[in-house]
C-alpha cells in the first residue's frame, strides 16, 4: 500500500531524515517508536508530502506523491492524517469539520456530506456531538472528530502523528479504542506514538528509529521483549521505566 | 444682553440656522455617501492584497509591503493635495469627491492590509496542515478554514481604524468636496454667523458618534 | 512624466522653501505630541478613580472627541471663535485642537495600559507604604506604558502625519510650504517632494511598527 524508498530530508544544514525506506503492505499497522527528534513525525508527514522529501520516492496506493503530475489533493483525500494537536477547524462545529472536504473536494451535496459526516461520527461514538464546537469538547472526544473527519473521506491509509500525546491520560483509552476498531475493520495504518501497550496489542510491526534512520524492525513482541541493537535496548528501557 | 444670550446669537442663531440646515443635511449626504465608498473599496483592497500576500512569491509581496508603509507614512490631506492638484498636470482631472475617495481607501486598504495579513499569520499552521491533509487546495483552505478565523480576531482592531479613517472625510473641504464641513464653511462665510458650523459639528457627531460607542462595544465583545 | 512630478529646476527653486517648512513640523510635531501625551496622561489617571461621576464625564469626553474629526474642531477654533471676539490665531488654535484630540486618543491607549497591569502590583506596592499617587507613577504607569509601547508609538505617528493639517490655518508646515512653492511655479514638483520628505521622515516608524505589531500577534 506504501512504498516510500530513499527518503531524505534537510531543512537547511539539519539532517531529519537520511535514507528512510519504509513498505507497508494492506491492511497492515506499523508503528513508529523513537527519541524525539528522531525524524518518526517528520517520516510520517512525507507520506502525505506535507513536508516534501530532498530525495527518495513515496508511492501510496499506487500513486506517485512527487510527481508534479499528480493531483495531490485529490491524492491526499486516500490518506488520512491525525494529527497531535487535533487542529479542528474551531469556528465550525463537529459536523462542519468533517463535511468540509467533502462538500468541497469530494463534491458531495450537503445533504450526501452530512449523511456521511454523522455515520463517520457514530463511528467514533460521538454520534450526538455534532453540533458542538471544539471548544465544548474535551480533547479526547476533539481526537475522535478529527479521526472522523478523516475516516469519512473512506481513505486507503491513516496516518496517526502522536495522536494521545496531547490528552490528559483518562481521556486516553476514548481514543485509542477508535483506532482499535479502525484496526480491525481492516485499515491501513502508520502510527507514530508512546503507546507501547497498544503497540504490543495491536501492531503488526514495530519500527524503531534514531538519528533520521530505522535502527531496528520487528514484530512487537521481539523489539519490546529482545531487541538487538544498544540504541533500542535503551530506549524501551527508558519507555517502561515510565 | 446677557453673556449667554450673546453667546447663543453667535453659535445657535436660529434664524441662520434655519437658512442653512437644508445645506447641511446635503452634506451629511454627501459624507456618508464618501464614507460608505472609502469603507468598502478601501476594505475590499486591503484583504485582496492579504491575500495576494499570502501565495508568498517574494516580489509581489516587496511590493505590497513597500505601498502599505508608503501609505502608511504619507498624511492622508498630503495625498489627497498630491492627487488633486498634481494629477490635472498630466491632464488626469479628478474631483475633489473622487481624489477624496482615493486618497483615503488607498490609506484604509494599506492600514487594513495590515491588520488583514496579521490575522492570516496569526492562525496555527497546524489549521493549514490539517485542512491540506483532507485534500482542500490552498484556495479552499484559505477561504474556508484560514479567514473566518483570521477576521474574527482582525474586528476590533479594524473597526478603530476604519473609524479613525473615515473621519479623514471631512478632509474633502479642503479641495471643495461639498460635505458637511465644506457646507457648513461656506455657509459661514455667506453668513457671516458661525452657527453652521455649530450645526455641522453636531452633524458630526450625529454621524460619528454612535459608530465610536459601537466600536467600543465591538471591542469588548471580541476581545 | 519626469518633468511634470520631479522636475530638477524646480525643486532646485523649491527645496529652501520645503525644508523651512519640514522645520517647522518637525518643531509642531515637537510641541503637539507631548502636549497630547499629557492631556492623555491626565485623562488615564483620572480614569483609575473608579467613581462614577469621574468615569462616565471622562468617557463621554474621550468619546466626544474621538467622534469629532480634527480638522473640524480646528476649524471651529480658527473660524468660529472670532464671531465671539476670540482670535486665538493659528497656532494657539492648532495647540488646543491637538491637546484635546490627541490627548482623547492617547488617554484611551494609556487607560488600556493600566488596566492591563495586575492589581496586586498596586496592591504591594501600597503593602510597602507607598500612597496611591506614587503607586501609579513609579509601579503601574512605567508597566502600563511598556505594555502598550506599540499603541502609543502607532498613534504618535498619526500625531505627526496630523500636523498636515496646520496648512489649513496657514501654518507654514510642510505640506502648506510645498503647497505655496506650487503655486509660485504652477508645477506639482513641490508637492512630490514633500510627500517624499514626509515618507523619509516617517518611513522609519512605520517599519517599527509593523514589526512590533507582528511580534504582538505572534505573541498570541
Amino acid at each position: 500500500m506504501i512504498q516510500a524508498k530513499g527518503i531524505h530530508k534537510q531543512f537547511g544544514a539539519l539532517h531529519v531524515l537520511k535514507g528512510v525506506d519504509l513498505d507497508v503492505a494492506e491492511r497492515e499497522l506499523v508503528f513508529i517508536i523513537g527519541p524525539s527528534g528522531s525524524g518518526k513525525s517528520t517520516m510520517l508527514r512525507c507520506l502525505n508530502r506535507l513536508e516534501v522529501p530532498t530525495a527518495g520516492s513515496v508511492v501510496v496506493d499506487g500513486i506517485d506523491l512527487l510527481d508534479p503530475r499528480t493531483d495531490l489533493n485529490h491524492a491526499r483525500q486516500r490518506i488520512g492524517m491525525v494529527f497531535q494537536s487535533f487542529n479542528l477547524y474551531p469556528h465550525m462545529t463537529a459536523l462542519g469539520n468533517v463535511t468540509l472536504a467533502l462538500r468541497k473536494v469530494a463534491g458531495k451535496s450537503r445533504a450526501e456530506a452530512d449523511e456521511i459526516g454523522h455515520a463517520a461520527l457514530a463511528r467514533v461514538g460521538l454520534a450526538e456531538r455534532a453540533d458542538h464546537r471544539p471548544g465544548q469538547l474535551s480533547g479526547g472526544q476533539q481526537q475522535r472528530v478529527a479521526i472522523a473527519r478523516a475516516i469519512a473521506l473512506e481513505p486507503r491509509v491513516m496516518l496517526f502523528d502522536e495522536p494521545t500525546s496531547a490528552l490528559d491520560p483518562e481521556l486516553v483509552g476514548s481514543v485509542l479504542g477508535v483506532m482499535r476498531s479502525l484496526r480491525e475493520s481492516g485499515m491501513t495504518m502508520v502510527v507514530v506514538s508512546h503507546e507501547m501497550g497498544f503497540a504490543r496489542a495491536a501492531a503488526d510491526r514495530v519500527l524503531f528509529m534514531d538519528d533520521g534512520l530505522i535502527v531496528e524492525q520487528g514484530p512487537p513482541a521481539q523489539i519490546f521483549e529482545a531487541p538487538v541493537h544498544a540504541r533500542t535496548r535503551g530506549f524501551i528501557s527508558q519507555i517502561q521505566r515510565h | 444682553m446677557g453673556g449667554w444670550e450673546r453667546f447663543a446669537e453667535t453659535f445657535l442663531n436660529a434664524k441662520v440656522m434655519e437658512r442653512y440646515w437644508p445645506d447641511i443635511v446635503a452634506g451629511l449626504g454627501t459624507t456618508i455617501e464618501l464614507a460608505a465608498l472609502i469603507v468598502l473599496s478601501g476594505l475590499a483592497a486591503g484583504l485582496a492584497l492579504a491575500v495576494l500576500r499570502s501565495f508568498g512569491v517574494r516580489v509581489v509581496n516587496w511590493a505590497i509591503v513597500f505601498v502599505v508603509d508608503l501609505f502608511r507614512a504619507l498624511p492622508p490631506l498630503v495625498i489627497i493635495v498630491l492627487i488633486y492638484f498634481g494629477l490635472p498636470s498630466i491632464d488626469v482631472v479628478p474631483s475633489g469627491f473622487v481624489s477624496t475617495w482615493l486618497s483615503l481607501a488607498l490609506v484604509l486598504m494599506a492600514f487594513s492590509e495590515e491588520i488583514f495579513w496579521a490575522g492570516i499569520t496569526a492562525i496555527p499552521r497546524g489549521q493549514w496542515e490539517a485542512a491540506r491533509s483532507t485534500g482542500l487546495g490552498f484556495g479552499e483552505t484559505l477561504a474556508h478554514v484560514i479567514l473566518p478565523q483570521a477576521l474574527r480576531i482582525t474586528i476590533p482592531p479594524l473597526t478603530n481604524r476604519t473609524i479613525a479613517i473615515t473621519k479623514g472625510t471631512a478632509l474633502g473641504s479642503v479641495v471643495a468636496v461639498t460635505e458637511i464641513l465644506g457646507q457648513a464653511s461656506s455657509a459661514v462665510s455667506n453668513s457671516y454667523n458661525p452657527s453652521p458650523l455649530t450645526l455641522g459639528a453636531a452633524a458630526y457627531l450625529v454621524l460619528f458618534l454612535p459608530v465610536v460607542i459601537f466600536g467600543r462595544w465591538v471591542e469588548r465583545k471580541f476581545r | 512624466m519626469i518633468d511634470t512630478f520631479f522636475n530638477a529646476t524646480i525643486m532646485a527653486q523649491a527645496w529652501p522653501i520645503i525644508l523651512a517648512g519640514l522645520g517647522n513640523t518637525l518643531a509642531l510635531s515637537l510641541m503637539v505630541v507631548p502636549l497630547g501625551l499629557a492631556g492623555g496622561m491626565a485623562l488615564a489617571l483620572l480614569s483609575t478613580l473608579r467613581s462614577p461621576w469621574v468615569r462616565w464625564p471622562l468617557m463621554a469626553w474621550v468619546d466626544f472627541f474621538r467622534a469629532f474629526p480634527p480638522l473640524v474642531l480646528l476649524i471651529f477654533l480658527y473660524a468660529g471663535l472670532p464671531f465671539a471676539g476670540l482670535e486665538l490665531g493659528g497656532f494657539a488654535c492648532v495647540g488646543i485642537a491637538f491637546f484635546l484630540n490627541t490627548g482623547a486618543y492617547y488617554g484611551e491607549v494609556l487607560r488600556a495600559g493600566i488596566e492591563s497591569v495586575a492589581p496586586g502590583q498596586i496592591e504591594a506596592a501600597r503593602s510597602t507604604g507607598l500612597t496611591r499617587l506614587q503607586a501609579l507613577i513609579w509601579i503601574v504607569l512605567p508597566q502600563a506604558v511598556r505594555a502598550v509601547l506599540p499603541d502609543l508609538l502607532s498613534n504618535t505617528l498619526e500625531v505627526v502625519k496630523l500636523t498636515s493639517l496646520a496648512s489649513v490655518v496657514a501654518l507654514p508646515e510642510l505640506l502648506f510650504q510645498a503647497r505655496q512653492a506650487q503655486s509660485l511655479t504652477y508645477n506639482p514638483t513641490p508637492i512630490v517632494a514633500a510627500a517624499v520628505v514626509y515618507f523619509l521622515l516617517l518611513w522609519p516608524l512605520v517599519r517599527l511598527l509593523s514589526r512590533l505589531e507582528n511580534r504582538a500577534v505572534a505573541a498570541r
